[in-house]
């Protein structure tokens, strides 16, 4: 059974066999078109393999939307150090529930691109992170891995190729900061989860300190379909400098939340009023975040005309990031979504820089005084000046993370800010709800 | 220590999964695994995982206060998750929350007095799109009513 109902505007390429019966069993892929990118890409040359993975104008789909392609050439193919793959399926970015569908519905397909991978960095082992919380779906993972051995799909010389690759399913116990790449591997190391410094990058020193090619579920997902249908005929679904479709997640106050598969490039407010359904309950669109809570919020006047990519997204000055859309009707209190927001960063920050460890728990500390009627004048110019102050000072992007939405939500909502200085009522029933954490 | 077979079947696997030398890859899993089978994260568990992956108790000690799913104290024999993140508190989960506190009686991270419901107040689950969602232990409960809830911690109260 799906979770959500499909909308007749997706364009299915990674999620085609969502809903087909069995689609998780290695039978439902080999019937389907899988393994044959893998055995395309065994008659390849590794540059080739990377080669069409640019032409698709594939973008890292974890948020940062970094090119794929160039960041496999990167991998120092002649180093005499083993390479490996590591795939992130830490998904805790609030708003971001796809990669459960990619690996519930198709886990055969992430192993495939993960194969390919391995054939164009020459790597032979890889992990799977997976967060811990996704219990089930490290047994549907370790399942489908046990069949792809059995089957030959994995283990020794692989289909007569030649091509040797392992491959492991890893738990998490819990930490959005894992979702950070470097901090990620450091996990899978046996570590605390903290970011570690840049240069080197992953692709040089990554996992137990070898060549390590790291991308999101769904990066990986999009592998097979570009291999065996070609890099350009991906590329012609998106737009002119990212290619592809983009699992999208709903969320928030629409009708039909739901994870649906949009070219990239899609209308925004054409995706909340069609593919959505529109706002719950005949209401208005007030507030919209692109990707994940990391993202600068858009008022509903920048959402006119904005469509789903990189691009247009940078040129609200906000970001794509990882599908998880959060819609926010009329009725939703700014000052409260700002604590809700800064309440996870600060539960989240690993604690080792220390503007992001302060500045989170100081955000936290004002914003909540603020929502319960006890703000200042002066905490709203404070809560943009901390969250300023912590952009671009620590290792890895949590800080920006949580500052970015904060500050794009006290410049464009700051009259709610002083409404709340003025007495008026917040919009939401149960104002006086935070915990300490 | 002694484990269950499926549990040390599980450990051998583990170490086997990790380049030669790098075992102490294994010590997160290792623990979380060992964590659902003995309760929560005992002194004598720290001393077996520390020896199994070849580092100090303090070692293990240190990465283990680390992650929020690793705890010291016994849960309840079903703990209740409730995201109150920004997805879920748009479709009322905060209300969901207060709801459970109040009928349960207890707080965050707390424990009933009988050890049956344990409740906790977690970050986004990754159920974003089916808001509000809950955990029991590893179960998903997506699009939660107040009176599902309701009827669920009921269940949850009287099931073995």
């Amino acid at each position: 059974m799906l979770y959500n109902e499909p909308s007749p505007l997706e364009t299915r390429v990674l999620s085609r066999r969502f809903g087909m019966p069995n689609s998780a069993s290695i039978d439902t892929y080999l019937a389907t078109d899988g393994y044959k990118a893998f055995m395309k890409a065994s008659g390849m040359k590794p540059e080739a393999i990377i080669e069409e993975v640019k032409v698709s104008n594939l973008r890292g789909r974890g948020g940062a939307g970094f090119p794929t392609g160039m960041k496999w050439s990167f991998v120092p193919r002649t180093s005499p150090k083993p390479k490996y793959i590591v795939v992130n399926a830490d998904e805790s970015e609030p708003g971001t529930c796809k990669d459960r569908l990619l690996m519930e519905y198709d886990p055969h397909q992430l192993i495939e691109g993960v194969l390919i991978a391995g054939l164009a960095v020459d790597a032979h082992a890889g992990w799977i992170y997976i967060r811990g919380e996704y219990r089930y779906l490290i047994d549907i993972m370790e399942k489908a891995i046990a069949e792809a051995y059995q089957k030959g799909w994995l283990g020794k010389n692989i289909q007569g190729t030649g091509f040797d690759f392992d491959l492991y399913a890893h738990s998490g116990a819990g930490a959005y900061e894992c979702g950070e790449e470097s901090a990620l591997l450091e996990s899978l190391e046996g570590k605390r989860g903290i970011p570690r410094i840049r240069p080197p990058f992953p692709a040089v020193v990554g996992a137990f300190q070898c060549p390590t090619v790291l991308n999101n579920v769904e990066t990986f997902c999009a592998v097979p379909p570009i291999i065996r249908d070609g890099g350009k005929a991906f590329a012609d679904l998106g737009v002119p400098k990212a290619g592809g479709t983009k699992l999208t997640c709903l969320t928030g106050h629409v009708n039909k939340p739901g994870v649906y598969e949009l070219t990239l490039g899609f209308p925004v407010m054409k995706m909340i009023n069609e593919v959505g359904g529109g706002i719950r309950n005949g209401k208005k669109l007030k507030a919209f975040i692109p990707g994940g809570s990391s993202c600068p919020i858009l008022t509903a006047a920048e959402c006119e005309g904005a469509t789903m990519d990189y691009d247009s997204m940078a040129a609200r000055k906000s970001m794509l990031g990882s599908g998880g859309v959060v819609i926010m009707d009329e009725d939703t209190c700014m000052v409260k979504a700002a604590l809700r927001i800064m309440r996870f960063y600060a539960h989240e920050s690993c604690g080792w820089c220390i503007p992001c460890r302060e500045g989170t728990t100081w955000l936290r500390k004002i914003l909540t005084r603020f929502h319960e009627g006890n703000g200042t004048r002066s905490d709203i110019d404070l809560i943009g000046d901390l969250s300023k102050n912590m952009l671009g000072r620590t290792f890895c992007p949590l800080g920006d993370a949580a500052a970015l939405p904060t500050i794009s939500i006290v410049e464009k909502f700051r009259e709610e800010f002083e409404d709340h200085l003025n007495g008026r009522p917040c919009p939401f029933e149960h104002a006086n709800h935070m915990v300490t954490v | 220590m002694t484990f269950s077979p499926e549990l040390e079947a599980r450990f051998d696997k583990l170490l086997k999964s990790y380049p030669a030398g790098r075992q102490r890859a294994a010590m997160v899993p290792m623990l979380i695994y060992a964590q659902d089978e003995v309760g929560c994260i005992s002194d004598e568990l720290i001393d077996e995982v520390a020896k199994r992956v070849g580092v100090t108790p303090l070692a293990v000690n240190e990465v283990l206060s680390y992650y929020s799913m690793l705890h010291r104290k016994p849960w309840g024999k079903y703990h209740v998750q409730i995201c109150t993140n920004i997805s879920c508190l748009l479709c009322d989960g905060d209300k969901l929350w207060e709801q459970a506190k109040e009928k349960l009686g207890i707080g965050h991270r707390e424990v009933t007095a009988d050890g049956q419901i344990s409740l906790e107040e977690v970050e986004c689950i990754g159920a974003c799109s089916w808001a509000p969602a809950i955990q029991v232990n590893y179960d998903f409960h997506h699009f939660v009513t107040p009176a599902q809830l309701d009827q669920l911690l009921d269940g949850l109260r009287k099931k073995q």
